[in-house]
């Protein structure tokens, strides 16, 4: 098989700077108050990522998800230890970025899309889709300062999905839209992994997990507390209590099992 | 396939390798593309919402140059015995302009871009090149007017002058670039440094033979001394003198082109200086790179 990320006993620090200015910096030294404090947010990660695998990111708030994510993609180096990746990220990590409130959203998309890496080529083909999946209508061409924000949001996304890669990434994957577009993100997540892309997928909602990934990472502050099976990944981080309750309430399950799915209990 | 990427190869094929691990300014133009891009979006951004727009870009400088041209030639008389002086200060006052416009914008880009910066890896080198870009777009039209008005003064450029235009304009553009990095970089873990720029911009200007013309410095009291070299080894004093010597000395004849009017050698310094220039932006391309992985969690 083909190793697609290679993460060798990374590490992230993060120093906490509590004085900004002279004066204060000043003040707490007098005081003998510490200046600033370091932490680990990654802490020595070690695992191997196959090509095509679908591997869930898991961990409660502030346990080091979103910096690993980061590390993978470039935008933050580990202070030790080294990642690897091969070919190219994208992924729901730069949604909107760099979007410009007075530009038109035909002139967002390009550069959004240049910025994620699409040559003009690649996004010119792709623009009709693009189009068609944000479903922003007649507001294409008006500046994306005056649209809704789930319309913002919206036509991040679907740029973002529609760049080719060979690891794509998924962080805040449910956080907006409504709930047809809600479906509609899953129903192209699940593409995205059956075209054989290694996906990297971050979520708290357990059942999406479930169906999208074959394999489980937990991070707990910082540290790779598990690695291995979905299920007893979940178990680990004692998310099934909840599953165990939403199945044991009768009638509104398929409704329960949709919004399980897509995250809404958070 | 030319659907293929810029920055990296798509498929199996690909080599492992380190993610966002980057070639600094090669990269930049390797990926002409988005440069581009936010080229545009900057020069539209700038002006957008407002009524005049682009009209902009002259007005300031319209004003200034009409103040200088009242305050310090016509009350204080320091262009007192320098033909068409008009094209004299203007010449000057379009490369200031240029400069400090790439130094601050730049100064400021990384953070203004920080949501990309923050979410992205590309090569941030990107953000104040195209900075100087978009401050060469705003400085283009002033240019403009400078021909015309050298046009009307009798201008008649031999090769060489349009050479030491030409250098002039590549001087500001590394050296502003090469500080901007920097600076850049700075501003990123102390917003200091943009007040800096300000500071650092004033004393540009008057550290330059714009509002004075040169001769007056050279045949100072401080001419022949080593203030006067110091004076020299300022790549923004020897790009405005290229550019006048460019726009303003075809105009008033070839008794202007020498000493005192100009240093002599100047297109050799011209030539000098560019090299050193580029030595000092390939030097601040180093710094900025060691400062670059800690921008993400800085801002």
């Amino acid at each position: 098989m083909n190793e697609s990320i290679v993460v060798d006993h990374a590490s992230k620090r993060f120093t906490m700077r509590y004085h900004r200015t002279i004066k204060q910096m000043t003040v707490a030294a007098m005081r003998r108050q510490t200046l600033s404090d370091a932490f680990l947010a990654v802490n020595d990660v070690t695992f191997k990522i196959e090509q095509g695998e679908s591997v869930g990111l898991m961990g409660l708030n502030g346990s080091g998800k979103s910096t690993l994510l980061k590390l993978i993609s470039g935008v933050m180096r580990p202070d030790m230890g080294r990642v690897m990746t091969r070919g190219r990220i994208a992924g729901l990590i730069a949604t909107g970025a760099g979007f410009h409130p007075q530009l038109t959203g035909r002139e967002n998309v390009y550069l959004n899309a240049a910025i994620l890496g699409m040559s003009e080529y690649e996004t010119k083909r792709k623009f009709d889709q693009i189009v068609e999946f944000a479903d922003i209508g007649r507001f294409l061409d008006t500046p994306v300062g005056f649209y809704s924000s789930g319309m913002f949001a919206r036509l991040g996304f679907a740029v973002a999905v529609h760049a080719d890669s060979d690891i794509f990434l998924a962080d805040e994957v449910l956080a907006v839209g409504d709930r047809p577009f809600k479906k509609k993100c899953m129903a192209r997540m699940e593409e995205i992994k059956k075209s054989g892309k290694t996906l990297i997928y971050v979520s708290h909602a357990a059942a999406s997990v479930r169906k999208m990934c074959d394999r489980v990472l937990v991070l707990e502050k910082g540290v790779l507390g598990f690695d291995g099976n979905v299920d007893e990944g979940i178990r680990y981080l004692h998310y099934d209590d909840d599953d165990a309750e939403e199945v044991g309430s009768e009638g509104m399950e398929e409704q329960e099992d949709m919004d399980e799915q897509l995250g809404a209990d958070i | 396939m030319n659907d293929q990427l810029v920055e990296r190869a798509v498929g199996p094929d690909a080599p492992l390798e380190e993610p966002g691990a980057t070639g600094g300014l090669i990269d930049v133009f390797r990926r002409r593309y988005l440069l581009t891009l936010l080229v545009r979006k900057g020069v539209q951004s700038r002006y957008s919402g407002s009524v005049l727009g682009l009209l902009w870009s002259y007005i300031q400088p319209a004003v200034q140059f009409g103040l200088y041209f009242f305050v310090m030639g016509i009350i204080l008389g320091l262009h007192r015995g320098v033909p068409n002086f008009a094209v004299h200060l203007f010449s000057a006052m379009v490369m200031v302009h240029f400069f400090t416009e790439t130094f601050s914008g730049g100064t400021r880009s990384i953070v203004q871009n920080r949501q990309i910066v923050q979410k992205m890896a590309l090569p941030r080198e990107m953000f104040p090149v195209s900075t100087m870009f978009v401050s060469m777009v705003h400085t283009f039209p002033q240019v403009l007017i400078l021909w015309a008005g050298a046009l009307v003064t009798g201008w008649s450029p031999s090769v060489t002058e349009i050479v030491a235009g030409v250098l002039g304009t590549l001087i500001v553009m590394a050296f502003g670039l090469g500080l901007a990095l920097v600076f850049a970089a700075g501003n990123v873990f102390f917003r200091d440094f943009q007040n800096i720029v300000a500071t650092f911009s004033l004393f540009i200007r008057w550290s330059t033979p714009t509002i004075y013309p040169y001769s007056r410095l050279a045949l100072s009291s401080l001419g022949g001394t080593w203030f006067l070299q110091l004076y020299l080894c300022n790549p923004i004093s020897i790009a405005v003198l290229l550019f006048q010597r460019c726009f303003w000395a075809p105009t008033v004849g070839p008794q202007f082109n020498g000493p005192p009017n100009f240093p002599p050698h100047l297109i050799e310094r011209g030539l000098l200086m560019f090299a050193v220039s580029l030595v000092f932006l390939a030097f601040c391309q180093r710094v900025f790179s060691k400062f670059e992985g800690k921008f993400a969690e800085r801002l």
